[in-house]
This record gives C-alpha cells, sequence and structure tokens, in this order.
C-alpha cells in the first residue's frame, strides 16, 4: 500500500461561467470531485475545456462563479493552488536546461516527494539522455519530462490538458500505471483527451461540457 | 521560500550562460553607440568632456531596454510561468530572483565596462567615479521599471512599441537626477542631494515594483 496523501479536500464548482469575444463559453457550470477520483472532461474543440482548467489552476479569472475547496472559496487560500500539479499544452520545461536540471528544478521550488531523481529517470527511459539538453529532445520525450513534473512533487491534485499527445503506446502506458498509484493513495485528477485512456477500476466521472 | 528564489537566480543565471548572446548583445550595443560619438563629433575635447555623462547615460537606459524584451518572454512562452504561479514562494518574490539575475547579467557588466568609455571621453577620474555611482543606484531602478512594462505586454504580439511609450517616460526622473548628479560633480559641488533621491526612487522601487510585476503578470497570463 502507497502512503496517502495528507493535504486533500472536496473541490466544488458552482456556478461557473467563461466568457470569451463576448461569447459565452459555459454558463452555470456546477462540478465536484473527491480525493480518489478522477474526472474526464469531455467536449469538442473550442468547448472551453482548457479555459475551465485555466480557471481552476488560477491563471485565468472566472467571469462568474467561484471555486471551492472544503466549503472554502480557493480565492482566499494559496495551500489550495500550492497543491496543484499542472501540465497542459505548454511544456513548461526550459530548452537550456538539461533534463536532470529540469528535473531537479521541479522538485526544489515545491514540496518535493521522497523519489530519486535518477529513479524518475529510469522510469521515463531518459536516463541515458540526462545530461542532454532538453532543446534536443523529441516532442515525445519534452512530453514525457513535463510529465515527470507529476512525480517530483507531492500534490495530491493533479490538472491534466491533452497529457500524452505525442508519446508513445509504452510511455503512455507507464502513465495510466502512475495515474492509477496517484488514485489509490487519495489523489485526485481532472484531465481532458481525445486518446482513449485506460482508467479501468478507477471510479471515473464524465462530464461534458456543452453550451 | 529562499531556496526556491536562490534556485531561481541559479537557473536564470544558468541559461543566460548558454544563451551568450543574450548578455553580450547589450553589452556591445553600449560599447559601440557611446564610441560613435567621438567618432561623429571629432577630437574636441572639451564638448566631449562636457556631454560624455550625458552620453553615457541615455546609452544605458537605451541598452538596459533592449535587455528587458528577454526577461519574462521564454518563461512565458514556454509555460514556466504558469508553473511558477503554483508554487510555494509568492509570485512577487520569485520575479525579484529574476531582476537580480537579469541585472547581473545586463547591468552589472555595462557599470564594469564604463571606466574605459570614460576615458575614451576624457572624463575626468571624479566624473568618472560619479558616473559609476549613478550607474550603480540607477541601473536596478531601470530594470525594476522596465520589468513592470514587460510584464504587462508579454502577452501582446507587438509589444515593443508600446513597450517604450510604456517605460521610457518613467525612466526620466532617474535620468534627471543622474545628470544634475554629474553635473554638479563637474563643476566642483556636491552631489549628495541627487544621489539620495536616486537613492530613494531605488528603495521605492524595490518595495512597490515587484507586486506591480507579479499582478501585471497574471493579468498577462489571463
Amino acid at each position: 500500500m502507497e502512503k496517502q496523501y495528507t493535504f486533500t479536500g472536496h473541490l466544488n464548482v458552482k456556478n461557473l461561467a467563461c466568457w470569451r469575444n463576448d461569447q459565452v463559453l459555459f454558463e452555470d457550470l456546477n462540478l465536484s470531485l473527491s480525493p480518489g477520483n478522477v474526472l474526464f472532461l469531455q467536449g469538442e474543440n473550442g468547448s472551453g475545456k482548457t479555459s475551465l482548467l485555466r480557471i481552476l489552476c488560477g491563471f485565468r479569472l472566472s467571469d462568474e462563479g467561484d471555486i471551492y475547496w472544503d466549503n472554502q472559496s480557493t480565492s482566499s487560500l494559496p495551500e489550495y493552488f500550492q497543491n496543484i500539479s499542472f501540465v497542459g499544452h505548454k511544456n513548461g520545461i526550459k530548452d537550456e536546461l538539461t533534463v536532470e536540471e529540469n528535473l531537479n528544478l521541479m522538485r526544489s521550488m515545491a514540496t518535493a516527494s521522497d523519489i530519486k531523481t535518477h529513479d524518475v529517470l529510469k522510469q521515463i527511459g531518459l536516463f541515458k539522455r540526462a545530461d542532454v539538453l532538453s532543446r534536443l529532445l523529441s516532442a515525445g520525450q519534452k512530453r514525457k519530462l513535463a510529465l515527470a513534473r507529476l512525480m517530483m512533487t507531492n500534490n495530491s491534485f493533479w490538472i491534466l490538458d491533452e497529457p500524452f499527445t505525442s508519446l508513445d503506446k509504452e510511455s503512455v502506458g507507464f502513465f495510466e500505471s502512475l495515474i492509477k498509484q496517484h488514485i489509490n493513495r487519495g489523489g485526485m485528477l481532472i484531465l481532458t483527451s481525445h486518446h482513449d485512456i485506460d482508467l479501468s477500476g478507477l471510479s471515473v466521472n464524465h462530464f461534458s461540457i456543452s453550451k | 521560500m529562499f531556496d526556491a528564489w536562490l534556485q531561481l537566480l541559479k537557473r536564470d543565471l544558468l541559461i543566460a550562460f548558454r544563451r551568450r548572446s543574450e548578455i553580450v548583445h547589450p553589452l556591445i550595443f553600449f560599447v559601440m553607440v557611446v564610441s560613435l560619438f567621438p567618432l561623429a563629433i571629432g577630437d574636441d575635447k572639451v564638448l566631449l568632456q562636457k556631454i560624455a555623462p550625458a552620453i553615457i547615460w541615455v546609452t544605458a537606459l537605451l541598452a538596459t531596454m533592449l535587455s528587458l524584451d528577454n526577461l519574462f518572454r521564454s518563461d512565458f512562452e514556454d509555460g514556466s510561468l504558469e508553473q511558477m504561479t503554483l508554487l510555494k514562494s509568492s509570485l512577487s518574490l520569485l520575479v525579484t530572483a529574476k531582476i537580480t539575475a537579469h541585472w547581473l547579467i545586463t547591468g552589472l557588466p555595462l557599470i564594469l565596462i564604463t571606466p574605459l568609455l570614460a576615458v575614451l571621453l576624457y572624463v575626468p577620474s571624479d566624473t568618472t567615479m560619479m558616473l559609476l555611482l549613478t550607474l550603480l543606484l540607477g541601473t536596478p531602478t531601470l530594470s525594476l521599471i522596465g520589468a513592470v512594462g514587460i510584464a504587462l505586454t508579454v502577452a501582446l504580439r507587438q509589444g515593443g512599441v508600446i513597450l517604450s511609450l510604456l517605460i521610457l517616460p518613467l525612466y526620466i526622473p532617474v535620468l534627471i537626477f543622474a545628470t544634475l548628479a554629474l553635473q554638479n560633480t563637474a563643476q566642483g559641488f556636491s552631489a549628495e542631494a541627487q544621489l539620495a533621491m536616486m537613492l530613494a526612487i531605488l528603495v521605492l522601487a524595490i518595495t512597490l515594483a515587484p507586486f506591480a510585476i507579479a499582478a501585471a503578470l497574471k493579468v498577462s497570463l489571463n
């Protein structure tokens, strides 16, 4: 049995609305998520999935409504944001740093997990490229490095936006097992994906954004 | 908390070291433009001596603006900025690490090369000392004020024009006090009042700018 997360809580989103260029992306959006659960966001291109995730991360302000963590508004709760591990369309890695330097940086700036950088490198299959500048990696390898962020910290709330773009089958399998491990430890996950993801055995709620 | 600050400083210095052109470009600009003046004016020692402080200060100001463009751009484009907002340390603290790194990379070399340029322009040694002092007090202020402008315009595709309009007027007080201090020194008067004002502006910028920068960056992300 893996060690359970110490910082968890219930997420509630109430009456959320988001407009873009005077057009309504979504309105009156309500959703909730508890520890040990996955929320799978679905919706066509441009339906506002990414915008919703960015609002949850605090990068974007909602036009209406609020987000609550254990019934407390997140706008006055920095702990909520510090507990988020986010992997979005942008990888958030520095091209001029080596693979290993990038990993160590992810660790040193947050609540670090116990796992060793070398073990992470082995698990994501970049051990032999540890000293290579990230600029020289392939798109898939960069994506793996970005997703390795999830392993470097002890955050219990993961938000993933199309996490498996340009990953090979083997890596997808590895990160699927990582997600399962995360959920079994009492973690929470919200993700969007146009790839088929095998999350069998987990409690997955599907949520569809539509106008 | 301070650990994250140091790590970020180290990261930015390392990246700058691996992308050396970024350090060298503003410095070359500074040296080239300043050395163009003796060529254009000719060997008029008195005139050069008189306008040298103004030449060096205006060029330093432009070189700082030139170097600022990349302060947040790469972090904005590769998603590092988003990740930074999710960290334990507040964004306003982290940006001070970035600006410190930026000043060490661009401001400090500028100051170090100035004595050489002062010789080129026949600046007497006591004025050179004052020149160094004003640059030491002034360039961090320029970096801090410029960073606010950069943070506001980083999301715009053609932010360059707006940036100059936005921050050049704010640079004027620093320029006025610095050149006044230098004039006073050249005429044998004390420049303490001007230096005190420059120090006051610097302290004000250090205390207020980080919050303005963090807020502006959040607006840009939005």
